[in-house]
């Protein structure tokens, strides 16, 4: 009886309901427990689990709420990406190198959410060390699209898209360093922003490429991410690229909205790049749609350019690995994480203990990296990346002076289906070709629900629409997301099957 | 063929501060191992280091101290190796743009058996700041080495210098030099046993006249100033050797053995290091403003140099007196403290550099702990100036002053060593050594002047020594004629 | 600029990660992919272009000189591979 409605709420409502004792936070917990107990065998959605540390926290929250100190997010249960250290918990970043790595402390995002009051239900799947697209690159499996089992959900916020779009917790965190909160948005339907980097502090939130890397709220809708963002953003000291800015109520502007046109004046660019050769027609379609619903709202369209926007791939596929390279030196099984059961020496046990700790996918990167930093090679490669991402960056800079955001696909199709890009990483990387220069520039993108498109097979599957502001302009973008989820209903459905 | 040995020297510079360059980890010395080994010092998945401003402050100090470019925008990068007591599988260092860059130390070199003692200006090229690694320890475990984290990202500033060097003895004076001046700014303990202060040495030769640098060896971890001599002469004389004998220097690692004082190479590495510098991305650019600068300057003591033309100039001492004095920040505090305390410049510095001096030697004392405080010498010394005492006597207050027998005047009555100044008295005691030496005195006024100087000392002798020397020269001089 | 074998088996001894022959050829083919995609940039002209390593231009903030950090020996020993007196072990150094 409540399992249906309580699903499908938003994190307001959930609030409400914990406020005024219809529900309590363990009576919540509980239900959605019992949905993970009941899908995620299939799904493969979360890699850890701990229903007491879980329960006590949402007792903790019953408490708090019964004291007259409960925040909006208090006693909500949120799945956890697997990046984020969580004291107490497993946490794995999607590989064998830590599968028994028990976190002795917390990211700061962690401590943010256990502040806020919010329960975690557990940690998801994910991309090993975020490094990939589909979630098919994870020690512990890849993780089933809620809309179709034989697809993948996108990645590497993976397993956190499927318990959003599966209903599997109210609403999870991912991290998003090329499309990773933004692609499996896309690919399952949901609402997902990755704020402009600095925001979310880094903190206890395993590196993969520390230049680019930004959490961000994986949930139903822009209302909820905002919510989760006055929780997450914000300045820690233990981060030197946190920015220290005054905070933000990501709420404040939408209850504003009104009218018939309540985007009037509002100047989306569309970049030309991003409508090109490689977009999947049916894809393209519902994208338009969406636009021309943002027309009916009073917005005006104008055609910009991003004109080395086709450099994002390469610039990104040298200095994402480049830092990964370093990031992952420190996985050497001397101090914690996977050490080979037998070696001859030292250099033995390096070797072994980190070929057999990485995965293929990570290996890869990690040696494109190496060579691109290697003696003789970083002029041509590193350093010519940084130019480039400096150029990529001011084309942003160049199309901001025409427009207020910037609006077009967030991937090139909808998803895909397992093993079909899993051993040719090239046509893997271009899932990304849409979002990975907002990472490249440091600027906040999201993805909403804009339909459905009709894929290879018979059946329909969801389709994002992406959002791209200028720096911190985050409350912007919310706002122009959610009056679009006051006139479409695409973010409220979820996939048959799962009720 | 006659050659030259051209050495540089790259020291690292333990900086005093409380914690870690990246982390609020303790850097006290000697703790229980890893247990002052953090999160952010272990290197746990998700942390991120933080600059410690204090180290940044150090490393200002030290720009100023040798006059150079302190860089307004200066950048950390990523040195990458495996290593187990570098726990991130990278140091965190300064590669292209350091905080300091070009300056210069100018050295005093002693004399030597074949040279006169001669000053020199020695070039520094640049100084950055990097984080200290961990300790491996052999021996705990068999067949194990065991790491201690302790000393992981303890801030370094590493300081290095041209080619400048043409001896063991000028590098052992810049060493000197440049271990005096990190402690007088109080950067630096010093402590060369605790690694405090570490030097690699790179030493090549070459025929002299020519001016092709020859390949060099780099002698690492040198902590003493002994070894260091010992370690440059052995590795220029091998090199040379090698060289004449129709070998070749191949560029290699090489670390001293103190017992038997030669260097060997370090066991070759099994590749060319390719260390993959890249810009950290964990942090940003270090910005250091002229507000900066002058905030820091006006925090640091007055500089060895500056002070030695001051005592030039203030107290008429000479260059070499100022320079010696100016030697150690503890000896120029010593001698300012006596003269602000009432002695007069250039006794005190002569105090200060013989008699005071030899005695810390004698005893291997340290000038800040000796027992003869500058206060209690400038009451010697005024002692000798209002001549209450003779010079003698003053040696003798001074052996008890450091046994601690009690203060100048205490010390100068309970010996009975105040000198007789009366005229009168001296007078009395004159006259009653001419009427005992009538000998004496005709043989002086024959012309005999060695006969004046025999009738002070009797003099001097039937006062027991506590007659004022002078005054008793001038008495007998003026009954003689 | 073409990768070969060599290259390969270089750049994983580099990284400390033990690959056999016949990873390394599999390993050589897409490797070569990727950086066929990444040959891409060498059109570009990037004269006179200040690299971009952050995406903020800022400076690096300063913490004061304080110890805030305890002994957490145990805590974070106990999740580590190998241990005595205190010591993380490791095969035998050899200098």
């Amino acid at each position: 009886m409540i399992n249906s409605s309580l699903i499908n709420s938003s994190l307001t409502q959930l609030s409400h309901m914990l406020a005024s004792k219809q529900i309590s936070s363990v009576e919540m917990t509980q239900s959605f427990l019992a949905r993970i107990q009941q899908y995620n065998p299939t799904i493969n959605a979360y890699i850890a689990l701990d229903e007491e540390k879980t329960m006590a926290q949402a007792a903790a929250a019953d408490a708090r709420i019964a004291a007259g100190n409960a925040e909006p997010l208090t006693g909500i249960p949120f799945a956890q990406k697997d990046i984020f250290c969580a004291k107490g918990w497993k946490t794995t970043c999607g590989s064998k190198m830590l599968a028994n790595f028990v976190a002795p402390y917390d990211a700061h995002v962690i401590s943010q959410f256990d502040a806020a009051g919010a329960v975690n239900l557990g940690k998801t799947n994910m991309d090993e060390f975020a490094m990939g697209s589909s979630n098919e690159t994870s020690y512990f499996g890849g993780v089933k699209n809620p809309w179709d089992f034989d697809r993948v959900p996108g990645g590497s916020s993976g397993g956190s898209a499927a318990a959003v779009a599966a209903r599997l917790c109210a609403a999870a965190t991912g991290t998003d360093t090329g499309g990773s909160i933004r692609q499996p948005a896309s690919l399952c339907g949901f609402t997902g922003l990755k704020p402009t980097y600095g925001l979310v502090s880094r903190y206890g939130m395993i590196a993969f490429a520390s230049s680019l890397d930004q959490a961000g709220p994986m949930a139903k809708s822009a209302e909820d991410c905002a919510l989760m963002m006055n929780v997450m953003a914000g300045f820690d000291a233990r981060d030197s690229t946190s920015l220290d800015r005054p905070k933000e109520d990501y709420t404040r502007g939408l209850n504003a909205l009104s009218g018939d046109q309540p985007l009037k004046g509002l100047r989306i660019g569309l970049p030309k790049e991003y409508f090109a050769e490689g977009l999947d027609a049916n894809v393209a379609k519902v994208v338009q749609d969406a636009i021309a619903e943002y027309r009916k709202l009073g917005a005006e369209t104008v055609d910009i350019s991003l004109p080395n926007s086709q450099l994002s791939i390469p610039v990104y596929y040298v200095l994402a690995p480049a830092e990964a390279s370093s990031n992952l030196s420190r996985y050497d099984g001397v101090r914690y994480g996977h050490r080979a059961a037998e070696y001859d020496d030292l250099m033995d046990m390096y070797m072994k203990s980190r070929a057999e700790g990485f995965g293929a996918e990570v290996k890869r990167r990690i040696l494109i990296g190496t060579y691109v930093l290697s003696a003789g090679y970083y002029d041509a490669y590193y350093l010519k990346a940084q130019q480039i991402r400096r150029l990529i960056a001011q084309d942003f800079t160049e199309a901001f002076k025409q427009c207020d955001i910037i609006m077009g696909p967030t991937a090139p199709s909808t998803a895909f289906k397992a093993g079909e890009k899993a051993d040719d990483p090239v046509a893997m990387y271009l899932q990304d070709v849409y979002t990975i220069a907002t990472n490249l520039a440091g600027l906040p993108g999201m993805s909403i629900p804009a339909g459905f498109a009709a894929n290879s097979g018979d059946k329909t599957l969801p389709v994002g629409l992406q959002i791209i502001g200028n720096y911190f302009d985050e409350a912007r973008m919310l706002d122009v997301a959610h009056a679009y989820q006051l006139t479409t209903d695409w973010h409220t459905q979820m996939p048959a099957g799962l009720e | 063929m006659e050659w030259e040995v051209v050495i540089g020297l790259e020291t690292h510079t333990q900086l005093k501060t409380n914690t870690k360059i990246f982390s609020g980890a303790s850097t006290t010395y000697g703790a229980e191992p890893n247990t002052q080994a953090c999160e952010v010092s272990i290197a746990l998945p998700g942390v991120l280091p933080v600059l410690n401003k204090q180290a940044v402050e150090c490393a200002i100090q030290f720009g100023l101290a040798i006059d150079a470019e302190i860089a307004p925008r200066s950048v950390f990068a990523r040195k990458n190796y495996f290593y187990p007591d570098l726990p991130k599988g990278y140091q965190i260092s300064q590669y292209e743009l350091p905080v300091v860059g070009k300056g210069k130390l100018t050295i005093q070199v002693p004399a030597g058996k074949h040279s006169e003692a001669y000053e020199k200006t020695i070039h520094i090229t640049r100084a950055h700041l990097e984080e200290d690694a961990g300790k491996s320890v052999h021996g705990a475990v068999e067949g194990m080495s065991g790491i201690d984290l302790n000393r992981a990202g303890t801030p370094l500033l590493e300081i290095v210098t041209e080619p400048d060097m043409r001896s063991a003895a000028e590098a052992v004076a810049y060493a000197k030099k440049l271990h005096e001046l990190v402690q007088w700014i109080g950067i630096c303990d010093g402590n060369m046993q605790e690694g405090s202060f570490r030097c690699d040495v790179n030493v090549s030769v070459r025929p002299k006249g020519t001016e092709k640098l020859g390949t060099r060896r780099e002698i690492k971890n040198l902590n003493s100033f002994k070894f260091m001599q010992q370690a440059i002469e052995y590795e220029t004389q091998w090199q040379i050797d090698t060289l004449e004998d129709g070998g070749k220097i191949q560029q290699a690692t090489v670390l001293f053995n103190p017992d038997t004082g030669e260097t060997r190479a370090m066991r070759s590495k099994e590749e060319a290091n390719d260390y993959r510098y890249f810009p950290d991305p964990d942090l940003l650019p270090l910005i250091v403003t002229e507000e900066d600068k002058a905030r820091v300057k006006a925090t640091m003591p007055e500089l060895p140099e500056a002070m030695k033309a001051r005592f030039e100039a203030d107290y008429g001492l000479s260059a070499y007196d100022a320079a010696a004095l100016t030697a150690s920040r503890d000896m120029a505090d010593y001698f300012v403290a006596a003269v602000q305390a009432g002695a007069e410049a250039k006794p005190a510095a002569n105090w200060v550099m013989g008699t005071l001096s030899a005695k810390l030697n004698a005893e291997e004392k340290a000038i800040a702990d000796s027992p003869v405080s500058a206060q209690q010498l400038a009451q010697l010394l005024k002692r000798i100036q209002d001549n209450t005492i003779s010079n003698n006597a003053a040696k003798q207050v001074f052996e008890a002053l450091w046994l601690a027998e009690g203060e100048v005047d205490e010390i100068i009555a309970s010996k009975g060593l105040k000198q007789e100044s009366d005229s009168g008295a001296i007078e009395a005691i004159i006259d009653g050594v001419l009427a005992a030496n009538p000998a004496m005195v005709e043989e002086f006024k024959a012309g005999k002047e060695k006969a004046f100087n025999a009738l002070v000392g009797q003099a001097m002798k039937a006062s027991k020594g506590k007659a004022n020397p002078a005054q008793v020269n001038e008495i007998l001089k003026k009954k003689l004629t | 600029m073409a990768l070969n074998i060599e290259d390969i088996k270089r750049i994983a001894h580099l990284a400390r990660i033990e690959i056999n022959e016949q990873e390394a050829a599999s390993t050589l083919t897409k490797l070569s992919g990727i950086l066929g995609l990444i040959e891409q940039m060498q059109a570009v002209n990037t004269e006179g272009i200040v690299p971009m390593s952050h995406s903020q231009d800022l400076a690096q903030r300063l913490r004061e000189d304080v110890v805030t950090e305890v002994n957490q020996r145990e805590t974070f020993q106990a999740i580590a591979p190998m241990t005595e007196h205190g010591l993380y072990l490791v095969p035998k150094v050899i200098e």
